[in-house]
């Protein structure tokens, strides 16, 4: 084979094949949104679809931040590629939450002309409307386990009720992030179990990350189905069920009225950044 | 005695969407077999649905080539790979 | 009826010779064994340190789209990194050792990943040069004589091949941009562009194991082809984005129907091989920390497993 047939051959590789579920970006994955138009419904308030969708973007935005930190830093290399897909997927949410946000905004009058960057790279932060529970660092796999099995269960339960919204693109949204969302569910259920039951160091490991991440659940007003679920995931891992009190609101506010934690500041600082000092550029 | 923190070999075998069978695509490190078929997910599908996966422990399957000219070989069929365990490349030999 | 080594050599040679495929459970040389072991050892270490320095952009990646592309990137150099492993694992080499190799400076990685990402450029430069030269050596490995591996490589370069054409847009898009994008990308070329011909190893002259390599079947084509072919194939891409690449030498010779290009700095591709680049120590801690923090985690799930 000559040396250009050969190159050749590698151009032809990157033709669209059976094979293309392989690349995690771009190629094999159906839209989501296919044939729905932009208009708000008429009987939705486009002011109040906008704010859900920001908060339920922003809890998005701001948790894949914190999982995309772990990248290079997993426990086995598997895990990287678990811990990946799940910061993309929720990143995937965040752009479609955030521009239905916008989208909604936009049919507000006096308001609108922002699209998913412009909300998520030129808000302030008393404009972030995520939960607090999102902006923790994980300080080992014990915390990012037991922090990612109680928001992917508490989110999988907003969004199992999501997918009748009223508004077709947030029920479109909803029905792509269930799916995406009991995967993660899963996965983070196996390893509270795999750490709570395994080791007596990991089980230490494990029921401290639970202790200190009870706190942030308190702002999630979990349903009766999930906490139920959560305490048989506990029971299972042999670990005793938390009991700590909700985490104290400032002045009366917590996430969702975009008070929250010292360390959002310096998540905002990072994200923002590259954006923020080339503010009219296109990328 | 050294923790056990090795993961133990599994191989994964492929059956995509418009595919007849499965094929085998590679392996994979995992604790135990629900992990395995995750990982198996993750890595060789990116998570497309679609796709059936079986995922095997490497020891618990036998093989021959048909060109097998290993003069170990033994008629009855062994481990997939000619050892599971690594082998030691003394220190000493240059260029390795 | 048992062989002799002789045989079983010369069946060996005889398969290399027509460009089969050695398999596995196939009789081979020590010698082959061993070189193919470190040869994608090494290939697979590249992918898992080469997450670093573009990793360190996700985070303040500016735009979500380019955020997701770049994650997803990563994501899939480690999935290329346990695909090399896995191959390399069919020659009886266990991961779990090739990494305490890699720690501990027994096994190397692409020098490339010895310098540091200093602005949001770099992740496009990356793209276009990096995965680039990358390409250009990994094509050729498609034809590997060893099974696993050739294969593993078939499915690396197709997802390189969107890797590339990421970073390359993402330039184009910089060169249209503001001045300061425009700059950033000079700047960043700047720093890449001899890296990237290092990329392709010593001068042949200086490389004693590419004929024994290339009777095998482990290499295609010399360090000097692959590097001719790249400055070739990325001049005119060069072009088209309007950068300089910084090589007052670089001039197209008719004579030869190729571009002839300046001396590489020899001496700082050795120090940086040998261990005293940029990033080097870092690049090696970040991974040794990765796998002694999660050495608890694995051996928890080990005990879970054997409970159950």
């Amino acid at each position: 084979m000559s040396e250009q047939s050969e190159f050749d051959a590698y151009l032809s590789l990157s033709d669209v094949t059976e094979d293309d579920h392989r690349w995690a970006f771009g190629t094999g994955f159906a839209d989501p949104l296919a044939g729905l138009g932009e208009a708000v419904p008429p009987d939705v308030d486009p002011a109040a679809l906008a704010d859900r969708c920001l908060a339920l973007g922003d809890d998005a935005l701001i948790y894949s931040h914190r999982l995309q930190q772990w990248v290079t830093r997993g426990p086995e290399l598997e895990e990287e590629t678990a811990l990946a897909n799940i910061a993309l997927d929720l990143l995937g949410q965040a752009r479609l939450l955030l521009a239905r946000a916008a989208q909604a905004e936009g049919s507000v009058p006096g308001k609108g002309g922002r699209d998913e960057d412009r909300l998520a790279f030129f808000r302030e932060e008393r404009e972030f409307r995520n939960v607090r529970l999102v902006e923790r660092a994980d300080a080992d796999f014990a915390e990012l386990t037991a922090r990612l099995l109680v928001f992917s269960a508490w989110r999988l339960a907003v969004f199992e009720g999501l997918t009748a919204d009223p508004d077709p693109v947030l029920a479109a949204i909803a029905a792509k992030a269930v799916k995406e969302l009991t995967y993660h569910r899963d996965y983070a259920a196996a390893w509270v179990i795999r750490l709570g039951d395994g080791t007596d160091y990991s089980h230490a490991k494990m029921q401290a990350a639970l202790d200190a991440l009870w706190p942030y659940a308190g702002e999630l007003d979990l349903d009766a189905t999930t906490a139920a679920y959560l305490d048989g995931v506990f029971a299972e891992a042999t670990l005793t069920g938390p009991s700590a009190s909700p985490l104290a609101p400032v002045a009366g506010k917590t996430g969702r009225d975009g008070t929250h934690t010292e360390a959002m500041g310096y998540i905002l600082a990072e994200l923002q950044s590259v954006a923020r000092a080339n503010p009219d550029a296109t990328w | 005695m050294p923790a056990n923190t090795d993961w133990p070999l599994f191989e994964v075998f492929l059956r995509g969407k418009r595919g007849l069978n499965h094929v085998h695509v590679g392996s994979l490190h995992a604790a135990d077999p629900e992990m395995a078929l995750r990982h198996a997910r993750d890595l060789y599908t990116r998570r497309n649905e679609a796709v059936s996966i079986w995922v095997v422990p490497a020891e618990a399957i036998t093989a021959s080539s048909p060109d097998e000219k290993d003069p170990f070989f033994a008629p009855a069929g062994d481990k997939v790979y000619r050892h599971p365990t690594f082998y030691q490349i003394p220190e000493d030999v240059p260029h390795i | 009826m048992e062989l002799s080594e002789t045989q079983l050599s010369e069946h060996f040679e005889a398969t290399i010779a027509r460009q089969g495929r050695i398999e596995p459970r196939d009789w081979m040389p020590e010698g082959y064994r061993k070189t193919m072991i470190r040869q994608i050892a090494q290939h697979a270490h590249s992918e898992i340190i080469g997450m670093q320095p573009e990793g360190n952009w996700i985070t303040r990646a500016p735009s979500l789209r380019r955020k997701a592309i770049l994650l997803a990137k990563v994501q899939d150099e480690a999935g290329h990194g346990m695909y090399l492993y896995a191959a390399a694992e069919t020659l009886g080499a266990d991961r779990a050792d090739l990494t305490e190799r890699l720690i501990d400076g027994r096994q190397k990685y692409s020098s490339i990943f010895n310098y540091p990402t200093l602005s949001y450029a770099d992740v496009g430069v990356i793209g276009w040069l990096v995965d680039g030269a990358a390409i250009c050596n990994q094509v050729p490995l498609c034809r590997s004589s060893y099974g696993p591996y050739a294969r593993a490589m078939v499915r690396i370069c197709k997802e390189e091949s969107f890797h590339q054409r990421q970073g390359y847009e993402l330039l184009l898009t910089m060169m249209r941009g503001s001045d300061a994008q425009k700059a950033m990308v000079q700047e960043s070329v700047d720093r890449f562009w001899w890296p990237s011909l290092m990329m392709f190893g010593p001068p042949d002259a200086e490389s004693p194991n590419t004929e024994r390599s290339m009777a095998w079947g482990i290499k295609r084509n010399t360090n000097d082809d692959l590097r001719q072919r790249f400055v070739d194939m990325t001049v005119p891409q060069a072009d088209r984005l309007g950068v300089t690449l910084p090589d007052d030498k670089l001039r197209w010779n008719e004579a030869r129907g190729h571009y002839d290009f300046g001396e590489v700095d020899w001496t700082e591709f050795k120090t940086v091989v040998g261990g005293a680049g940029p990033c080097n120590a870092d690049r090696i801690a970040r991974r040794r920390a990765a796998h002694e923090a999660g050495s608890w985690v694995r051996e928890a799930a080990m005990a879970h497993a054997g409970k159950h």
